[in-house]
């Protein structure tokens, strides 16, 4: 049921929320979309992933969110590739019968899909190019679920 | 035969993406030893395997995960999706 959609290309978050939870018992749908920041006079990020292993660990992830929210549509769109400041990298959508499950699973989403999504993110700036380090606290955000 | 993928750093520092390796390793930590073993780039890539994370046949796993029947490992850092 929900969609997922792992890309180079940019996307534009209006159209795809168009017809989002339509047709469903839907009272609710919670959006978040992650933007690359210019902090630090960072010129560009590159995003490599794992091919194949990308979709399927998404695909778990909605799947679980799914089940556990009983959400009525769900969609993740994650790019990787390079991106400018401004750009859009990834956005979720969670459609549900009441605003709580919508936020909470979007939450949960986005807790899993920064630790357990095989992305890894390189900001390059003036200083050159670094590899952008885990953090201990994405971690433990997993915890709270 | 196994297929060996890298990614991100450790891509860099061992130089290559992916690479058929032929082993008799048991488990993924006995596959790491062989691989240290070979070229500094490999020790400098494996030396810290906190630093490391391991999936196999495109699963998350742990680095004493058995080998028998596994097609491809791969060997990455933490993830950084969202």
């Amino acid at each position: 049921m929900g969609r997922v959609r792992v890309q180079r290309e940019p996307f534009d978050s209006g159209s795809e929320l168009e017809g989002f939870g339509a047709g469903g018992d839907v009272g609710a749908i919670a959006t978040f979309t992650g933007i690359v920041r210019g902090t630090g006079g960072m010129s560009r990020m590159e995003i490599e992933h794992y091919p194949g292993m990308t979709e399927a660990a998404i695909a778990k992830i909605v799947a679980e969110a799914e089940a556990r929210w009983g959400l009525e549509d769900c969609l993740v769109i994650h790019r990787h590739g390079a991106m400018a400041p401004g750009e859009r990298i990834m956005m979720v959508a969670t459609a549900s019968r009441h605003r709580a499950a919508a936020f909470e699973a979007a939450e949960y989403l986005m807790d899993y899909l920064k630790s357990r999504a095989p992305f890894w993110k390189k900001e390059f700036g003036p200083d050159g190019a670094a590899w952008v380090a885990a953090k201990d606290e994405d971690e433990d955000a997993l915890s709270r679920w | 035969m196994l297929d060996v993928l890298y990614f991100a750093w450790v891509r860099e520092r061992i130089g290559e993406p992916r690479e058929r390796v032929e082993t008799q390793a048991a488990t993924v930590a006995e596959l790491v030893d062989e691989l240290r073993a070979r070229e500094a780039r490999y020790a400098l890539a494996f030396a810290d395997l906190s630093a490391l994370r391991v999936a196999v046949d495109q699963e998350l796993t742990e680095f004493d995960a058995p080998l028998s029947g596994v097609r491809e490992v791969a060997f990455f850092p933490p993830m950084t999706g969202g």
